[in-house]
């Protein structure tokens, strides 16, 4: 779907304080982790994962700028464009025991992949972590479909901690053949070097700006990587190559700045 | 693959004629080196450098479309002086790297072509031809006296590389307006960049696909247009001039098309699309060889401008 189709929100869940799900219905044929472009006339266009795939198919947005705010004042019935699925979805064949890590808005593609495993009898161990409870998105979803693990920076639900700490505890104790993961990226490095220390294999999905979609434009690349059709998930073997992970990210005018500038300049 | 794809353009050597043109993945420099590298490239052109930092112009910018891509990227730059991981990353291998510059005024240009020599691309390339970056762009290249003062200035500031401007199909004459550049000093000529402005509707959204509503037309739909600006530019400078030809050329019969008016190096941009990876490069030089096999031509040099005679 080289075009953007104009879809009609069926419904919209608030998944957590700052998270909205819109449903809408448009078969897409896309697998977990690959993405859309939404698009709002006059006002933008921005890339989102789909949090569910299927006969209706769903985004989430997390409201942080502009265009998000937008799609927040949106009610059942409103319209917006897409133009998708594109990218590299999770390759999840061959995975028989898969623990899944997201951090905050990078819940929503791994909660699609949480439900396909489930429904391909692959029934996922999942650590679902944010800052604090009122920022956990999609609990009720995972509870029925994974064994849900919660962490929270302050406590205020789940385990005080990181996801990584988590991790850490699961992989030393169950015989995990992947990590999904996908969530900020000061979760992301640290979540890496524990996969590189247990020696497990393992699939991130990354996020930088985007334009074209299709890899023409090259904005959206990390190292020399595109992430827009050789992502967005990348598997270890690649992610160890990328040294700007973490690290640096590109802005609009394509200068590298560290991914703090990058942050907070690209508020969505 | 091999000796019958050897180029010399401007003096420079290549090991083939496929070019990846401004604009398209050449923001970094681990990407051109994987054109280079993995694509086969012959040269890979550097997305249009300016002065100062811009951010271009907001989303949708880049929408494929039935018969090519439609886009108003409106000409982004991290600006001369945020471009040293870029020169870092290309060091060594700048000797097949084009370097596209952008100006808002012709002592602009002058300023960023001397800045960008430093660094010794293959050739430099003023655009004076983008659609979709108000005073910029194609503002420099619709009149012959425009085009050859930024010609002008860009030689004078950049010693010994050579200069070739890229060139609007928009232009009145286009074959008066690179005659006018070659006059100024230009060593080759680029053409085309995209065409229109166009527009697309979203009929459902009744609204314009692009935020900034025009946008410049590539793909397989312009072939035809970028084929016949190639054939006057090859008649105006008497067959004597460089041609860097490009517009639509996704398989080797594109090319040779290209040849026969007379370009001996080709652009490859939004086929990238097509096929979704770099491998169009090795595909389309593939595609030409065999024709040139199937033919009895050794050379693809022997059927530069054929089309003329």
């Amino acid at each position: 779907m080289d075009n953007h189709v104009i879809v009609k929100i069926k419904k919209i869940e608030q998944e957590c304080s700052d998270i909205k799900t819109f449903w809408f219905e448009q078969e897409l044929n896309a697998s977990p982790g690959q993405f859309v472009m939404v698009w709002l006339p006059g006002i933008d266009e921005k890339p989102f994962t789909l949090s569910s795939i299927g006969n209706e198919s769903a985004i989430s947005v997390q409201k942080r700028g502009i265009f998000t705010e937008k799609m927040h004042k949106l009610k059942e019935g409103d319209e917006f464009g897409v133009r998708g699925p594109f990218g590299h979805g999770f390759h999840f064949g061959k995975t028989t025991k898969p623990l899944l890590v997201g951090g905050g808005c990078g819940n929503a593609n791994l909660t699609a992949l949480a439900e396909m495993l489930a429904e391909h009898g692959k029934k996922p161990a999942y650590v679902l972590g944010a800052r604090t409870a009122d920022l956990l998105p999609y609990e009720k979803r995972l509870e029925k479909i994974s064994d849900l693990y919660i962490t929270t920076d302050d406590g205020s639900k789940g385990e005080k901690g990181f996801t990584t700490q988590k991790v850490e505890e699961l992989l030393g104790k169950e015989g995990f053949d992947c990590v999904f993961a996908c969530g900020p990226e000061v979760m992301l490095v640290p979540l890496l070097e524990v996969c590189k220390k247990k020696g497990i294999e393992c699939q991130f999905s990354l996020e930088r700006f985007m334009k074209c979609a299709v890899g023409l434009c090259g904005e959206c690349c990390i190292n020399g990587k595109l992430v827009c059709v050789e992502g967005p998930v990348f598997d270890k073997k690649h992610l160890e190559q990328l040294t700007e992970l973490g690290k640096f990210a590109r802005t609009k005018s394509g200068k590298l700045v560290d991914l703090g500038e990058y942050s907070k300049g690209n508020k969505c | 693959m091999g000796l019958e794809f050897k180029t010399v353009f401007c003096g420079k050597k290549f090991p083939n004629p496929a070019v990846l043109p401004s604009g398209f993945l050449g923001v970094n420099a681990e990407v051109l080196l994987r054109v280079l590298d993995e694509g086969g490239a012959g040269a890979v052109t550097m997305k249009s450098i300016g002065l100062v930092e811009r951010e271009g112009n907001p989303n949708p910018t880049v929408v494929p479309w039935e018969h090519g891509v439609i886009n108003a990227v409106g000409l982004p730059t991290p600006g001369i002086e945020n471009l040293n991981d870029e020169w870092q990353g290309l060091n060594g291998r700048m000797d097949r790297v084009i370097a596209s510059i952008l100006g808002g005024s012709f002592e602009d240009f002058e300023e960023v072509a001397k800045a960008v020599a430093v660094h010794k691309p293959a050739l430099i390339e003023p655009n004076i031809s983008c659609p979709h970056a108000k005073g910029h762009g194609q503002a420099f290249g619709l009149r012959a006296e425009d085009a050859a003062k930024v010609t002008e200035k860009v030689k004078n500031a950049v010693g010994k590389i050579p200069v070739m401007p890229k060139m609007t199909p928009q232009a009145h004459d286009i074959g008066e307006v690179a005659k006018a550049c070659v006059d100024a000093g230009a060593d080759a000529i680029c053409a085309i960049n995209t065409v229109g402005p166009g527009m697309l509707i979203n009929i459902e959204a009744r609204a314009p696909v692009l935020a900034n509503k025009r946008g410049g037309l590539s793909g397989p739909a312009i072939k035809p247009i970028g084929v016949r600006c190639v054939y006057d530019i090859y008649e105006a400078t008497g067959g004597e001039v460089p041609i860097l030809g490009m517009g639509g050329i996704s398989h080797g019969r594109d090319l040779i098309e290209y040849a026969m008016a007379g370009a001996s190096m080709y652009g490859i941009g939004t086929a990238i699309h097509y096929t979704r990876d770099l491998d169009v490069f090795g595909d389309v030089l593939g595609e030409t060889e065999k024709w040139m096999n199937q033919e009895g031509v050794k050379n693809l040099k022997d059927v530069v401008g054929v089309a003329h005679k």
